[in-house]
């Protein structure tokens, strides 16, 4: 399978099974198109392919060559038959992720929020530190020989919980070595509640963080206000870029969400980067059921597939800015295996609420007939989780037609049962979405390699 | 090539050989909490 697109005016070939990328020049790219969807290539061009090209039959022969040649060296048309998708079936898998909401509580009233305003619709709560505790004891137990465990404080606002966080970090740390564990913690915050004692206990212990931001004042505001109503720029941006500043080479992200209300996100992320000065910057579409006043849909779609590509243009010759999702690692990226399965909710990674419930992963919070079990009782719903485990590129029928497999993995379990009501069935608008990003990317990684203008 | 320039090789089926350890970090843990890119996670062999 081989997939041509353009994408800053840059023509490309991207061979699927085997990762390979090529940059063509016109003529090549509108001979290829034309047999993409061919199993390998004959040895010549077939004549019906070559009377409907505006191409001599020799320069079309000259073209078939190089295709040729490139077939043989095991770089365009790779067959699928190297990979075994019983790969990614893995039965009972540790679970070795936790997304700890230890506050469903929230000092913002995003208009947006999936999270029903930070209480996931199950009333406002604190996790206290014991269920914080049981549930790094749950993941000891349950992560089996894997290392490295990852522990991200979320919410609702996680430093409402702040008592909870900085125990848990503690209590985890003082028995990983004699279990053999390493823990990474990460932290999403809306930073309202950050002073300089949370700022400088972020930098130290904490691997990542994400910093919830959307982007210019009047937007952030209109999206963001407090509880009373006011606007949270003016009193998180200075906060950001505080701990930024301290935070060396260590990880963070400014994430924003882009809705159909405020859809030119470009400018945002370019506030963010020029503006503000934050280097590494994210934004998602908002998402949610149909009929969500919010969400970016099917009729959004043309315009935030603009903007992708009007970003793509301005961060072009602006390699210092890492957005999240052009950053695409396509010599050292994960392996074809982990590429087949995704990010393992519900069986890899769980979500804990205050109550110590366990759920797939946050977007599942709050909906009953996904309750797995829960970390004081030591409960674990292993059917469900092999539910979970059972979804991979190769159990969804969407992504076996899809070029874009092995760069989002199957997409979101929970973007696809909240808009189709199907774990196996991905969200259409997040999939077009990707599928943009993916290739403003790959186009981007062509120009600024010199291979294309 | 006359025509066509190689950005990078078959470097997916090349990683089916040592992959699948595991130890990678969980795709949503990352950044976005609403979508799936795995394409920008490191292998934690290759760190």
């Amino acid at each position: 399978m081989v997939h041509t697109f353009t994408a800053l005016d840059c023509p490309i070939a991207l061979d699927v099974n085997s990762g390979a990328v090529h940059v063509l020049d016109e003529m090549t790219y509108n001979v290829l198109r034309q047999v993409e969807h061919y199993e390998s290539l004959p040895d010549t061009c077939p004549e019906r392919v070559v009377q409907r090209l505006p191409y001599s039959p020799e320069e079309i022969d000259e073209v078939w060559k190089e295709l040729k040649e490139l077939e043989q060296a095991g770089l365009l048309f790779v067959k699928s038959d190297y990979i075994d998708p019983e790969w990614a079936v893995v039965k009972d898998a540790p679970v070795k992720a936790l997304c700890l909401n230890v506050a469903h509580d929230c000092n913002l009233r995003c208009k947006y929020c999936f999270a029903s305003t930070g209480d996931f619709g199950t009333g406002r709560k604190i996790m206290p530190f014991e269920t914080a505790k049981a549930a790094i004891d749950f993941v000891i137990r349950r992560s089996g020989k894997r290392h490295n465990i990852e522990v991200d404080f979320f919410g609702g606002e996680p430093l409402m919980a702040w008592d909870t966080v900085k125990k848990t970090v503690e209590y985890a740390r003082s028995i990983e070595k004699e279990h053999g564990k390493n823990f990474r913690f990460t932290i999403t915050t809306n930073g309202m509640l950050l002073d300089e004692e949370k700022m400088e206990y972020i930098n130290r212990e904490m691997k990542n963080c994400v910093l919830s931001l959307d982007g210019r004042k009047e937007v952030n505001d209109d999206h963001r206000p407090t509880a009373g109503g006011q606007g949270s720029y003016d009193r998180i941006v200075p906060r950001y870029q505080k701990l930024v500043a301290g935070r060396g080479d260590k990880e963070y992200y400014v994430r924003g969400t882009y809705t159909k209300v405020h859809p030119d996100f470009a400018a945002d992320v370019m506030h963010a980067a020029d503006d503000l000065g934050f280097k590494n910057v994210s934004v998602e579409p908002a998402t949610g059921k149909p009929g969500d006043p919010f969400a970016i849909t099917e009729a959004e779609l043309p315009a935030a597939k603009a903007e992708y590509e009007k970003l793509a243009r301005e961060l072009l010759h602006r390699p210092d800015i890492n957005f999240f999702h052009f950053f695409v690692d396509l010599e050292q990226g994960p392996c074809v295996i982990k590429r087949m399965r995704g990010c393992g909710a519900g069986s890899e990674y769980v979500a804990v609420t205050p109550e110590g419930d366990i759920y797939p992963c946050h977007q599942f919070v709050g909906n009953e007939d996904f309750r797995m079990g829960n970390v004081h009782e030591d409960t674990f719903d292993q059917e469900l989780a092999n539910q979970f485990n059972a979804l991979n590129i190769y159990t969804k029928p969407a992504c076996q037609e899809c070029w874009a497999r092995f760069y989002c993995s199957g997409g979101c379990a929970a973007g696809g049962y909240n808009v189709n009501g199907d774990l196996a069935e991905p969200a259409y608008v997040a999939c077009e979405l990707e599928r943009k990003r993916l290739e403003c990317a790959i186009a981007m990684k062509a120009i600024r390699s010199g291979l294309a203008d | 090539m006359k025509h066509i320039k190689t950005l990078n090789g078959a470097t997916l089926k090349q990683s089916a050989c040592s992959g699948g350890c595991g130890e990678c970090q969980t795709s949503c843990q990352s950044a976005c909490k609403t979508s799936c890119t795995v394409a920008n996670q490191q292998c934690e062999q290759q760190k």
